[in-house]
């Protein structure tokens, strides 16, 4: 391929490329943000103007006398606050603008971004700042990006107009005409290039920065973990309920049906005696053990009753002595409070499997938003979280720990060898 | 004796009036929700209403609130609630309404019809019927109290006491001298400053008190 054939493949490209879907966006584009940026710069540099002659006004004292200053000092206060309406106000001209033209979505600010005691508050983020430098960097690039791109289209026009009504020499026209013809044909290279660094300059200033996309993700990370407790919590109950309604009243009635037999039939042989009888012991067996899995599932005195109703119940089965005491004004919501409970049962589980401890207390008090509950035992210490299968002390502490974790609460174990043991855990509860 | 009812699931429904109806006890009323129970005590009067605490509509503590409401308007209907869950606070509730003519149970404990039946004939007949679980939450809730000052075996005595044993009750149980029994009694009531009183039945209802409140 000659050098000439590009340059002639490059000026059909051009040619072609000026009426092209791409360029008639970028060109309107390039143009609505011009006027819109001249919008912004009349209105920001016509309060910018106002509030400076005002305040230099106010520095060297009027001449006019009180009212002439008390109309300073309103200007010189009012100043920030049109402002703010000014940039908020821009900011939401812009987007919309961005999506007729260009389609572009911005995503919007996480709620708290701006805000903050009204009217200074938004001032003092970043959010605010980033959308004043956007209108500020518009009026650079808009209005002179945007001027370009109009004076590349009507190259043409200017051109003709010289040939017409200016009677230029040969070569003097022959200049304008190629003039005419480079500009006209690098107009949609340019509209497209002051387009690119619109979106660009506003996904990054009008846009959440870094920080604030990152609170979003957090914030949305949370509520879906939140999401997930509940649903688990809810699962569980769910099971629970399946379970009582339906398996548990079976036994019980399979073990009372087994267990009049049993009585009915005490002059039948031996063997069938003996067969009753072991089926019967084993139905009461399985009811037990069934009602034990049931309650470790979830507890139900713990929702019709509460947290200080269901620990007490826990606090009894335990097979040390324990001291209660709970100190809850207001309750916290389900899932912390089934936390709460599942932590004491299992650190009281531990104490009875591994402490050879001969007392213990459990301790639950609300702190403004804070649950906290202490298992404290006087047993042998050496406690810690471990990782592994083995179903030893640790990886039932390591569940504890998970527990805490699941709804934002921490879990400190402090067990010096010889003991005492504290397993501390602090809840966060939603007020 | 004339019998009501309430619990919710058709099975132990039906089940339990047979048994009941087979140990010689006449069921007027089986209902399977705690508004239809009130209704049916208001209706027959009966010696004893049989309550499961979980029942429609919101599946808590239906017939624990049914119960001390029949406690107030009846006074004279013995009350036998049974649960699948032994609560403390349910106990607690229950017992600071009435220390006679009460039971709670275990709905395992239906599984052994000869002592169900004794429980049943015992509640009927003013006395009680504990659950074991029932007292020994109730004893533990008390345990930092005058129950610490108690020998573990004062402490067995009362929990056999407080389930509604007779003192030949607990003899045979622990297969101990009546004497030794009558001192475990005599210095349970000296560690409780409870003024010893004249029958079993008495003593019994003075320690569900202590418990219940």
């Amino acid at each position: 391929m000659t050098s000439a054939d590009r340059t002639s493949r490059r000026v059909s490209g051009a040619v072609s490329a000026l009426w092209s879907a791409p360029t008639r966006r970028a060109t309107g584009n390039a143009l609505a943000a011009m006027l819109v940026a001249a919008v912004g710069g009349i209105l920001l540099g016509g309060l910018a103007l106002i509030w400076g002659a005002a305040l230099v006004s106010l520095i060297h004292w009027p001449v006019g006398g009180w009212a002439h200053a008390v109309l300073y000092i309103a200007v010189v206060l009012a100043g920030p606050v049109l402002a703010l309406w000014a940039v908020q106000g821009l900011t939401a001209l812009q987007r919309s603008r961005l999506r007729a033209t260009l389609g572009l979505e911005i995503p919007a600010l996480p709620g708290g971004a701006e805000r903050g005691p009204w009217p200074v508050g938004p001032w003092l983020t970043a959010a605010t700042w980033r959308q004043l430098g956007f209108h500020l960097l518009a009026i650079l690039t808009g209005v002179i990006g945007g001027g370009l791109v109009a004076v590349c289209w009507l190259a043409p026009v200017v051109a003709i107009a010289y040939l017409a009504v200016g009677r230029p020499h040969a070569a003097a026209g022959a200049i304008a005409v190629a003039a005419a013809a480079v500009l006209l044909l690098a107009a949609p290279w340019l509209a497209r290039q002051v387009t690119r660094a619109d979106a660009a300059s506003a996904r990054t200033l009008l846009g959440p920065g870094r920080s604030e996309a990152l609170a979003q993700r957090v914030e949305s990370l949370a509520r879906s973990r939140a999401d997930i407790v509940a649903a688990a919590d809810a699962e569980r109950r769910r099971i629970e309920r399946d379970l009582h309604d339906g398996a548990q009243q079976r036994l019980v009635s399979l073990a009372m049906n087994l267990g009049m037999a049993r009585e009915r039939f005490a002059d039948a042989p031996e063997p069938v005696r003996r067969a009753i009888a072991d089926a019967h012991d084993e139905a009461v067996l399985a009811l037990s053990e069934l009602r034990e899995f049931i309650r470790g599932l979830h507890p139900a005195v713990l929702n019709d009753r509460g947290l200080d109703a269901a620990l007490s119940g826990l606090v009894a089965r335990a097979p040390l002595p324990v001291k209660l005491r709970v100190d809850v004004e207001r309750p916290a919501s389900p899932s912390v409070e089934a936390v709460a409970y599942f932590i004491v049962s299992e650190a009281l589980t531990n104490v009875a499997k591994h402490a050879q401890a001969t007392r213990a207390e459990v301790t639950v008090t609300r702190d403004g938003d804070m649950l906290r509950v202490a298992v404290t035992d006087d047993g042998s210490g050496g406690a810690a979280p471990t990782d592994g299968d083995d179903a030893g002390a640790g990886t039932g502490l390591r569940g504890l720990a998970q527990r805490a974790a699941a709804v934002d609460g921490t879990l400190t174990i402090d067990s010096p060898p010889g003991g005492p043991t504290v397993i501390a855990a602090e809840l966060p509860c939603e007020s | 004796m004339r019998i009501v009812i309430a619990e919710d699931s058709v099975l132990l429904r039906d089940g339990l009036t047979r048994m009941l109806t087979d140990g010689g006890f006449e069921i007027v009323a089986a209902v399977p929700d705690a508004e239809q129970l009130l209704k049916a005590v208001a209706v027959h009067q009966p010696d004893l209403a049989v309550i499961d605490v979980r029942m429609p509509p919101t599946h808590t503590d239906e017939g624990i609130r049914a119960a001390l409401v029949i406690r107030r308007q009846y006074p004279d209907v013995a009350l036998l609630v049974l649960s699948q869950y032994v609560e403390e606070s349910y106990a607690t509730d229950l017992l600071s309404a009435a220390t006679s003519s009460v039971g709670y149970l275990l709905k395992d404990r239906i599984a052994h019809v000869a002592d169900f039946l004794e429980a049943v004939r015992r509640v009927a007949a003013g006395g009680t019927a504990l659950d074991p679980e029932v007292v020994a939450q109730l004893l533990v809730r008390r345990r930092d109290d005058p129950m610490s000052r108690l020998t573990p075996r004062e402490l067995q005595v009362l929990r056999l006491m407080a389930e509604g044993r007779s003192n030949n009750g607990i003899v045979e149980m622990l297969k101990v001298s009546p004497s030794a029994v009558e001192k475990y009694v005599t210095n349970i009531f000296a560690k409780l400053d409870l003024p010893p009183t004249g029958t079993d039945h008495r003593r019994v209802l003075a320690v569900l008190k202590y418990l219940g409140t």
